[in-house]
C-alpha cells in the first residue's frame, strides 16, 4: 500500500445555513497527481481550501502523512496574485515567510526562475507581465518553497492554450520532483493529460476517487456519468 | 473693481520680489503641516491597515467612526487641544500653547483620522485580492499589513497628500492654540483672515495665491507619481 499523502475523515464546512461540504472522506497518496473534477458550486475549491487549511472544517479531521506533521505545501490560484515588485523578490518574499535563512534566498529563488525558464523576467516588475508568464511565476514562488504537496485551484482557466500548455509542462515538471498535486479544473482534456486519479465533486460530496483509466473509460457514479457525457456533447 | 485690481498687482510684486515677510509666513506654514503630516502618517498608516486587515471586536464601530472623524472641524479640534494645553489642562506644564508645537499637535489630531480612513479603504480592498495567497505563504497578519502598505504605496501617497491638502488650508485648529502671533504662530491661513478683516488686501490675496499654488503643485505631482507608478509597476 502507498504512503498516505491527506485523508480526510468525515470533514464537513458549513457557511451560515448552507452546507457547502457533507462528512467527506478521502485518501489521497503521496506522490500522484490528483484532479478534482465537478460542476460549478459543487464545492471542489471549498474541499481543496480545507486541505490547505486557508477555511477551517465545521466538523470532522484532516490527518497528514498518517498522523505526523504537516508538510510544506502550497497553492497556485486561478488569478495569480503578484505583489508590486520585481519577479525574484516574489520569490524571495515567499522564501523569506517560509523561514528561509536571508544568505540562501536570492540563490534559491534564482535557481527556480532558471528552472522554468523565467531567468530572463527575474528583475521585471512582476505585476506587468502577460497573464501567462504571472501564472509561471506564481508556480516557480511555488515550487520555490519545495512543497510535498502543491494545490491548484483552475490555473489555466483565463490562460489562451499556449499558455496553458506551458503550465501544464511545468506541473508536470514540479510533480516528477516528487511533489503531489491536487488541481481543479474544468478541462477534461487536460484532466486526461495530467491526471493519475480523478476525484468527482457533485453537490457537496465525493462521488468517486477513481484512477484516469477507469474513470474516463467507465466512470463509477451516475453523477460523473453524467458531467462526462454532458461535457463531452460539447467537444 | 480698482481695489481688486490694484491688490492683484501688489500681490504680484509681493510674490515677485519674494518679501522677507512673506516668505516667513509660507515657511512657517509648510514646516507645521510637513510636519503634522509626517506624523499622522506614522500614526494613521498603521492605523488604517490594522483595521483592514486586523481581525478583533469593534472593527467595523472603528471603521465607522474613523470615517465619521474626516469630517471633524477644525475649531472643534482646537479648542479641545487647548484646552489640554492650556496652563490649568494636563499638559499644561509643558508651557506648548502658542507655539508652532501646539499648531502641530493640532493638526496631527484633526488629519490623522483622514490618512487613517482613506487608507483603510485601500488597505482593504487589496486585502481581499491578496488574502488567500498571503495566508497561503503563512503570513501573520501584523505581517500582511506591512506587505499591503508597501504594495499600495502609490495610492497611499494620494491618502497622505488628502491630509496635508487639510493640513495646510484650515485655519481654526492654528488660530486657536497657536494665536497667530506676528513672526511667532502666524501661518498662510491665519494671516489671510487677519490681513482681510484688517484690509491689507494685497498681502492677504498673495498668500491665497501661494496657497492654492502649493496645493495645485503637490496634487499634480502625486498625479504624475502615480501615473509613472502605474506605467512602471502595474
Amino acid at each position: 500500500m502507498a504512503e498516505p499523502l491527506i485523508t480526510l475523515e468525515s470533514l464537513r464546512y458549513a457557511a451560515g445555513e448552507r452546507t457547502l461540504i457533507h462528512d467527506v472522506s478521502l485518501r489521497l497518496e503521496a506522490g500522484r497527481r490528483t484532479l478534482v473534477l465537478g460542476p460549478n458550486g459543487a464545492g471542489k475549491s471549498v474541499l481543496m481550501r480545507l486541505m490547505h487549511g486557508l477555511i477551517e472544517p465545521t466538523a470532522g479531521r484532516i490527518v497528514w502523512n498518517g498522523g505526523g506533521a504537516r508538510p510544506p505545501q502550497a497553492m497556485v490560484f486561478q488569478r495569480p496574485v503578484m505583489l508590486r515588485r520585481s519577479v525574484l523578490d516574489n520569490v524571495s518574499y515567499a522564501l523569506y515567510l517560509a523561514g528561509v535563512p536571508a544568505a540562501e534566498r536570492r540563490a534559491r529563488a534564482e535557481a527556480v526562475l532558471e528552472r522554468v525558464g523565467l531567468s530572463p523576467l527575474a528583475h521585471r516588475p512582476a505585476r506587468v507581465l502577460s497573464g501567462g508568464e504571472q501564472q509561471r511565476v506564481a508556480l516557480a514562488r511555488a515550487w520555490a518553497l519545495r512543497p510535498r504537496v502543491l494545490f491548484l485551484d483552475e490555473p489555466t482557466a483565463s490562460l489562451d492554450p499556449g499558455a496553458s500548455a506551458e503550465v501544464e509542462r511545468l506541473i508536470r515538471v514540479i510533480a516528477d520532483d516528487g511533489c503531489s498535486i491536487v488541481m481543479v479544473t474544468h478541462h477534461l482534456g487536460q484532466a486526461r493529460r495530467l491526471a493519475d486519479d480523478i476525484v468527482f465533486v457533485d453537490a457537496g460530496r465525493i462521488t468517486e476517487h477513481t484512477p484516469i483509466a477507469d474513470f474516463f473509460a467507465a466512470p463509477r457514479s451516475e453523477q460523473a456519468g453524467h458531467y462526462l457525457r454532458g461535457e463531452l456533447s460539447w467537444t | 473693481m480698482s481695489t481688486i485690481t490694484e491688490s492683484f498687482i501688489t500681490a504680484g510684486t509681493l510674490i515677485a520680489e519674494a518679501d522677507g515677510k512673506l516668505l516667513s509666513i509660507v515657511g512657517l506654514s509648510l514646516q507645521v503641516s510637513l510636519t503634522a503630516v509626517f506624523l499622522a502618517a506614522c500614526l494613521g498608516l498603521p492605523i488604517g491597515a490594522a483595521v483592514a486587515v486586523g481581525r478583533f471586536p469593534g472593527r467595523k464601530p472603528l471603521t465607522v467612526i474613523l470615517n465619521g472623524m474626516m469630517g471633524l472641524p477644525p475649531v472643534v479640534i482646537g479648542l479641545l487641544v487647548y484646552l489640554l494645553l492650556s496652563r490649568a489642562g494636563p499638559l499644561g506644564p509643558l508651557g506648548l500653547l502658542f507655539t508652532p508645537t501646539a499648531m502641530v499637535l493640532a493638526q496631527v489630531v484633526l488629519i490623522t483620522p483622514i490618512i487613517a480612513a482613506l487608507s483603510r479603504q485601500i488597505v482593504a480592498d487589496a486585502w481581499r485580492d491578496y488574502e488567500e495567497q498571503l495566508r497561503s505563504l503563512g503570513a501573520s497578519t501584523p505581517r500582511a499589513a506591512l506587505t499591503l502598505l508597501v504594495d499600495t504605496r502609490f495610492s497611499l501617497s494620494t491618502a497622505v497628500l488628502a491630509g496635508l491638502g487639510r493640513a495646510v488650508a484650515e485655519v481654526g485648529a492654528v488660530m486657536i492654540v497657536g494665536g497667530n502671533i506676528d513672526g511667532v504662530t502666524r501661518v498662510m491661513t491665519t494671516s489671510i483672515a487677519l490681513e482681510t478683516s484688517k484690509g491689507d488686501l494685497p498681502l492677504a490675496l498673495a498668500l491665497g495665491f501661494i496657497l492654492i499654488s502649493i496645493v495645485l503643485i503637490l496634487n499634480a505631482l502625486a498625479h504624475a507619481l502615480r501615473e509613472w507608478a502605474a506605467r512602471r509597476h502595474g
